[in-house]
């Protein structure tokens, strides 16, 4: 099985699958043998998907599901060490992490000191590679009176920059 | 600048003539950072966290402020060093403890410190000797924006400086002083300054900050929250409930003062009596007549000027300090017997007490 189903849960390979019509709603879960058991899936008569997906859905429990594109920490890491695994981590877990912030801090929304020299850096370098790809855009596409708008822009912005790091 | 040297240097808190704050020992601030793009330290690989510390010590270094200061990977100092750099407060518990892949960049002056690879790349810290947060600030801000030069550090205008764990996120500062309640303790009146602190999102902490108990009566109050106000609320806040402490405590002191006059006189003459003339004496008993020393300086029942060998002994007291006095690993046993001559000797040169304002 090339694309075996991971469980819910815990993302270990699934071994139960399950459909359930609720409300006339069709609700599917795929577990491993250890979540199917801890959550008494085995048990026909005390389980309700609904339960678990309920659940699951108003409180953020670890699914095991979400995970950083950048680094590979998962929400059940964050579970574990109540620590994130890199900056990238705040932007693909920020649906969990807005209600923690609401109690954790004052406010949600950053009011102090901002790095000046490494915002500009960081939009001059965006501002650069996209003025570069433009140009290669131009050139490939011919159209010529574009690509030398976007090269004496590109020498402009860089020359400016220069200058700013000279001062 | 070698470890050593360091150790044996005069530093901002066992060598200040600052000392002139009756409450307040010490204002330190300490900021995270952390580099853009990068796993957090407690995640990253070990070639990825030693490619970070190299990247990290190597632009604190080159920083003007630490000019001729020390920087050192951890695991070239052994425990003893590390025990003292703790109890001097330059650097934390869990930094000593850090396998490997952290480091160390320390000024000249030891008033600031920079730990890589921490908890999070980069935490800085500048600290002063007394109730300075306006000085230590302005210190801080300017290392931070030097530093921020040369790294990019990672940064969301939303959540601000991104830190390790969220509890740290915006403004990454926690601002602090080290105060000096003895009063306070003795009227059992800190549990409730404890919990009216803690109600207004401050945290009270022991000397050496989480977990450690408060011998000496000495205590660490900082801000609890970072997110949601600007560096200049943070401290405003904090100041304005630090000065509502150090009320209460002058407050008690009076009451002690005017209620039980002899008492004090009391516990002071014999705290006295017993750094004279002890030959074992463990560090929290230390700390605990030294404080009740510190307390008969600020009521003028021993001169002004002893408040700086006060402060000193608070420090030099401490198990990694006695040892590296006495050049050698102790046994905690032996440790008491060298504390308790250690301030024998610095305690025969001080002028009698007199106890006039106060015993009646």
């Amino acid at each position: 099985m090339a694309n075996s189903l991971k469980c819910d849960l815990c993302s270990k390979p699934a071994t139960v699958h399950l459909t359930q019509i609720v409300n006339s709603k069709i609700h599917k879960v795929d577990l491993c043998e250890a979540c199917a058991q801890a959550k008494g899936v085995t048990d026909p008569g005390g389980f309700s998907l609904a339960d678990l997906l309920l659940k699951a859905s108003l409180n953020p429990e670890p699914t095991g599901d979400i995970r950083c594109e950048s680094c590979g920490f998962t929400q059940q890491d964050f579970k574990k060490t109540g620590r994130f695994g890199c900056p990238s981590c705040y932007e693909h877990f920020s649906r969990m992490l807005e209600p923690m912030l609401d109690t954790m801090h004052k406010g949600v929304t950053h009011t102090g000191k901002i790095p000046q020299r490494a915002l500009e850096r960081k939009s001059l370098y965006e501002k650069l590679t996209q003025l570069e790809t433009e140009l290669d855009q131009a050139i490939k596409a011919e159209r010529y009176e574009d690509a030398a708008r976007y090269r004496d822009e590109l020498h402009q912005v860089k020359q400016a920059s220069g200058r700013k790091q000279n001062a | 600048m070698k470890i050593n040297e360091l150790i044996d240097s005069h530093s901002e808190l066992t060598d200040t003539g600052a000392s002139k704050s009756a409450v307040v020992l010490m204002t330190r601030i300490r900021l995270a950072r952390n580099l853009a793009k990068h796993p957090f330290p407690g995640w990253a690989k070990e070639a990825q966290k030693r490619d970070i510390r190299d990247q990290c010590m190597q632009a604190v270094a080159a920083l003007p402020q630490m000019k001729r200061g020390l920087a050192i990977p951890v695991e070239s100092l052994d425990e003893l060093q590390k025990q003292i750099l703790v109890e001097r407060h330059l650097i934390s518990r869990e930094l000593c403890h850090a396998k490997s892949g952290s480091g160390i960049v320390i000024s000249k002056d030891q008033s600031c410190v920079v730990m890589v690879n921490e908890e999070d790349h980069l935490r800085i810290q500048v600290l002063r000797a007394g109730y300075q947060f306006k000085k230590v600030w302005n210190t801080i801000n300017t290392l931070d924006s030097d530093l921020e030069e040369h790294i990019d550090y990672a940064f969301s205008p939303k959540l601000g400086y991104l830190s390790a764990c969220p509890t740290n996120l915006g403004t990454a500062m926690r601002a602090s002083t080290m105060m000096h309640l003895p009063a306070l303790v003795i009227s059992s009146q800190m549990e409730k300054v404890v919990r009216a602190v803690n109600q207004l999102g401050m945290a009270v902490r022991g000397l050496f900050g989480e977990g450690s108990d408060a011998s000496g009566s000495i205590f660490q109050i900082s801000n609890q929250t970072t997110l949601g106000e600007s560096e200049d609320d943070i401290i405003k806040h904090l100041n304005g409930v630090l000065n509502t402490i150090i009320e209460q405590e002058l407050n008690a002191r009076e009451k002690l003062v005017e209620g039980e006059p002899n008492k004090l006189s009391d516990k002071i003459g014999r705290a006295f009596g017993i750094l004279q003339n002890g030959y074992l004496l463990n560090s929290s008993e230390a700390m605990n007549l030294l404080s009740l020393i510190r307390l008969g300086i600020d009521l003028g029942i021993f001169a002004d000027t002893q408040r700086a060998v006060v402060d000193r002994l608070l420090i030099e007291c401490q198990p990694g300090h006695v040892q590296h006095a006495a050049k050698g690993a102790f046994e905690p046993s032996q440790r008491d017997v060298l504390r308790a001559e250690k301030l024998r000797m610095e305690f025969a040169k001080m002028p009698a007490p007199d106890f006039s304002n106060v015993a009646r």
